[in-house]
């Protein structure tokens, strides 16, 4: 299936791979989780049944996505050791720590109290059953802090020395965990997080309203969703840019990629909105731009000179057309979801938010743009850092384990299996909840818990009344 | 000097969190060993619900057990991971379908067996590779320049395989007197029926084990038969003995916690016995745990933070356990 691959190759696209698959589930499960805990604050506080049987409806579909989470991370925390052995032992000293700490701090957090959250409401009572929420939503984000400190150390090393047997030895932890491009990544990541999550809620939303318009649970999270939308894009897309001058600043050659500049441009360089990277001929072709634009962005200055990719030498170049695409992609998708959020927010000003078929369906469609943005940006951040995994100190090429391609090769195709197989069903089975109503959800809860059916008939007569209303 | 105290610190940590997830997560692996040997859907309910809060704390121990010795024995980590490369592997994909089936199958009526099949076929494979990996590592492993030296099948050896059975039939031990504790009337005489065969096939095993394992390597032999050590390597096996005997007298007595600790007190004594072999190298029979050791910077700044942590999690899990103790109620869950 893989012949002719090197070892280096099969390893980069197994890391690829089982990473993307990965990434998906905790982007989504950080989100959820604060999301729960919100609800579950909401419902303690108002008693509003509402908010109960939206918690125990987004519930079920956190712990099957956490579920995925966990399994998809456990292989990468050995995958660096299978396939990175070099790797680790010269880099194992500074993010080795790192590594632990998220897991001593984080991951057992989070196990500990999911079990409470997902099974103890009636075992230990509602308060505690609260702190056990907010300690699994407090946990996602510590281990995103972790991990993302990690992650930013590899693109901007610093702190560090190497000593006689070429390990990377730690000589300022702070310097390390608080290296230049973590502060930036960190808030893009949790931001992606919290935005990924305000769009499938408020898809699931959409969805049920397109049915049912008078449903107060599914007006509830698609109003709640849109609200995220429209507060968090904006200080997105800020993040983004800061996160983007200080990638200039650190790793210039990766912003060239992503500008698409082949060429240096002494005197204010062009916005490049969209065309076709030409890597033979070094250039972009059939290029659509915008004069000095990129200037202005990246230098606030329209004639500020920008240096292109002439000036990186060859074997230390990023390879452009994916880095070009995948940003593009990450663009677009954040405008879209700014656009969103607007139209949302002017329906809601004409009090026309729940019935607005069109903007239902738009969010709808939205639904999955999150996870799209996440992967496309992890992709321009990681493949823009070729060659090197630690940032021009260690290259791709000498990190490799000395295994033999037939080795990686199988290991891979296994993977590939595994996953489509087992993380297709579990996509499924997310969506064939998500598409159950609310309220059928509920009413089995309800069916259970016998006394809250009382509930149930203020409930219908305050549907009946907005009906009327209407 | 300091380094050389440090290093022997964090050997004990990696050693504890290791012994742990064997303890937590064996009898959560058993029970998924045990799941076919039941067709009945309420006993299999029982079966995973009496595991489904704590499965997953049970094995971030794991995680902590790989991540830890990445960060403090990153030379030792990268040595046994390609070394292992395939039993390595085939562990994760097991643990991979073992951990969706908690929640998969309750999602589908019409896929269930086959996600029952992913639950057991996935907690089988990933015992097996543990005990394969462990027999592998015990056998030794060949280092040069920094890097594994030996071949793709090294791993696969009749005593490596010994120990992939005598691990996967002690787990399902370990399931069994755990369901023995959690369940109650007739699904709880089944599995004490089935504490029997696998107590005695995990005797035969360690047996086996025991007696092969000095022959392995001439520093096993002397550790165990010279002295001082032989005095540890005396007491020992009496106290096997005596886990044994508390083991099939609790059986016998149908008492519910004896023999679920002493099940687990044989897993505690095989594992410090394979620690007496070890010492003082982490991956016989050539790399030792003071070369294998990151440099002091990054043990201590892990060790500040281990050392309050780790008592953190022992009591939010024991309060975890406390949680949901007692009998498994065939009503509960939110399924």
């Amino acid at each position: 299936m893989f012949d002719g691959f090197t070892a280096e190759m099969l390893a980069r696209f197994q890391f690829a791979f089982t990473v993307s698959f990965h990434i998906i589930f905790p982007a989504f499960s950080i989100g959820l989780a604060s999301y729960l805990a919100v609800l579950n604050a909401l419902w303690l506080r108002t008693r509003n049944e509402t908010y109960k049987v939206l918690f125990e409806y987004w519930k079920k579909i956190f712990a099957v996505a956490f579920a995925m989470g966990v399994v998809s991370g456990i292989v990468m925390s050995y995958q660096f050791g299978t396939n990175w052995s070099v790797f680790s032992d010269k880099a194992g000293p500074v993010i080795g720590p790192l590594m632990a700490y998220e897991v001593l701090s984080a991951f057992f957090l989070e196990a500990g109290f999911l079990g409470i959250m997902l099974f103890g409401r009636e075992r230990v009572g509602d308060k505690l059953h609260m702190l056990a929420t907010g300690v699994v939503a407090f946990g996602t984000l510590l281990s995103a802090t972790w991990i993302l400190s990690v992650n930013s150390w590899m693109q901007t090393p610093v702190g560090y020395a190497i000593n006689d047997v070429g390990q990377f030895v730690p000589e300022d932890w702070w310097a390390i965990v608080f290296n230049p491009s973590f502060p930036y990544r960190l808030v893009h990541m949790v931001l992606a997080a919290y935005l990924t999550t305000a769009l499938v809620v408020g898809a699931v939303g959409a969805l049920h309203l397109l049915r049912d318009r008078y449903d107060m649970a599914s007006r509830k999270m698609f109003s709640m969703a849109m609200w995220m939308l429209i507060v968090v894009t904006p200080l997105q897309i800020l993040a983004g840019d800061m996160h983007g001058l200080n990638t200039l600043e650190h790793q210039p050659a990766k912003v060239m990629a992503m500008e698409g500049h082949y060429d240096s441009h002494p005197d204010g360089a062009p916005l490049i909105l969209f065309g076709i990277p030409n890597p033979e001929e070094k250039r972009i072709d059939y290029a659509i731009e915008i004069p000095k634009l990129s200037s202005l962005i990246l230098k606030h200055d329209l004639n500020a000179p920008l240096a292109g990719l002439d000036t990186i030498p060859d074997e230390d170049e990023p390879p452009v057309a994916i880095v070009f695409w995948s940003f593009r992609v990450m663009i677009a998708l954040g405008f879209a979801m700014l656009g969103l959020g607007i139209w949302a927010l002017t329906q809601r000003m004409r009090g026309r938010l729940y019935h607005a078929p069109w903007l239902h369906r738009a969010a709808l469609a939205m639904g999955p743009a999150g996870f799209v943005a996440v992967l496309a940006g992890w992709i321009t951040t990681e493949v823009g850092r070729q060659p090197f995994t630690v940032y021009g100190v260690m290259r791709t090429s000498d990190s490799l384990s000395p295994i033999a391609a037939p080795a990686v090769a199988a290991s891979l195709t296994a993977f590939i299996i595994v996953y489509f197989f087992v993380f297709g069903a579990g996509t499924y089975y997310l969506l064939r909840m998500m598409n159950k109503p609310v309220k059928e959800v509920a009413d089995n809860a309800m069916h259970k818990e016998g006394p809250i059916r009382t509930a149930g008939v203020t409930q219908v007569a305050q549907y009946h009344a907005r009906k009327k209303e209407d | 000097m300091v380094g050389l105290e440090l290093s022997f610190i964090w050997a004990g940590i990696i050693a504890f969190s290791v012994l742990v997830y064997v303890i937590l997560d064996g009898f959560d692996l058993g029970i998924g060993i045990l799941f076919p040997l039941t067709n009945d859907e309420e006993e299999r309910s029982v079966m995973m619900n009496s595991i489904s809060p704590v499965w997953d704390g049970n094995e971030t121990w794991l995680v902590l057990g790989g991540g830890g010795l990445f960060a403090v024995f990153p030379l030792a980590y990268s040595i046994v991971m390609p070394a292992l490369y395939m039993p390595i592997i085939l562990m994760l994909l097991g643990l991979v379908f073992r951990g969706v089936a908690f929640e998969y199958r309750w999602r589908t009526e019409r896929w269930k067996p086959l996600w029952d099949m992913g639950f057991f076929g996935g907690s089988l494979t990933a015992a097996l590779c543990q005990g394969i990996a462990l027999g592998a590592l015990v056998q030794g492993i060949e280092v040069e320049n920094r890097a594994y030296a030996g071949g793709w099948w090294d791993w696969l050896t009749p005593f490596s395989i010994l120990c992939g059975v005598a691990v996967t039939i002690g787990y399902a031990m370990l399931g069994a007197t755990w369901l023995n504790l959690k369940l109650e009337g007739r699904i709880q005489r089944h599995m004490r029926s089935l504490a029997w065969p696998t107590a005695i096939g995990t005797v035969i095993c360690m047996g086996l084990v025991s007696v092969w394992t000095p022959f392995l390597d001439a520093i096993y032999f002397s550790r165990w038969f010279a002295w001082p050590t032989a005095a540890f390597s005396a007491i020992v096996p009496l106290l096997v003995l005596a886990a044994i005997a508390g083991l099939f007298f609790g059986l016998r007595r149908e008492q519910e916690i004896g023999p679920f600790l002493c099940a687990q007190a044989l897993f505690v004594l095989s594992f410090s016995g394979i620690g007496v072999s070890f010492y003082p190298h982490i991956v016989p029979p050539s790399l030792t745990i003071v070369e294998a050791a990151a440099p002091d910077e990054s043990l201590w700044f892990a060790l500040v933070g281990t050392v309050v942590l780790v008592p953190m999690i022992l009591i939010y899990t024991a309060y975890a356990y406390w949680v949901f103790r007692g009998k498994v109620n065939p009503e509960e869950g939110y399924h």
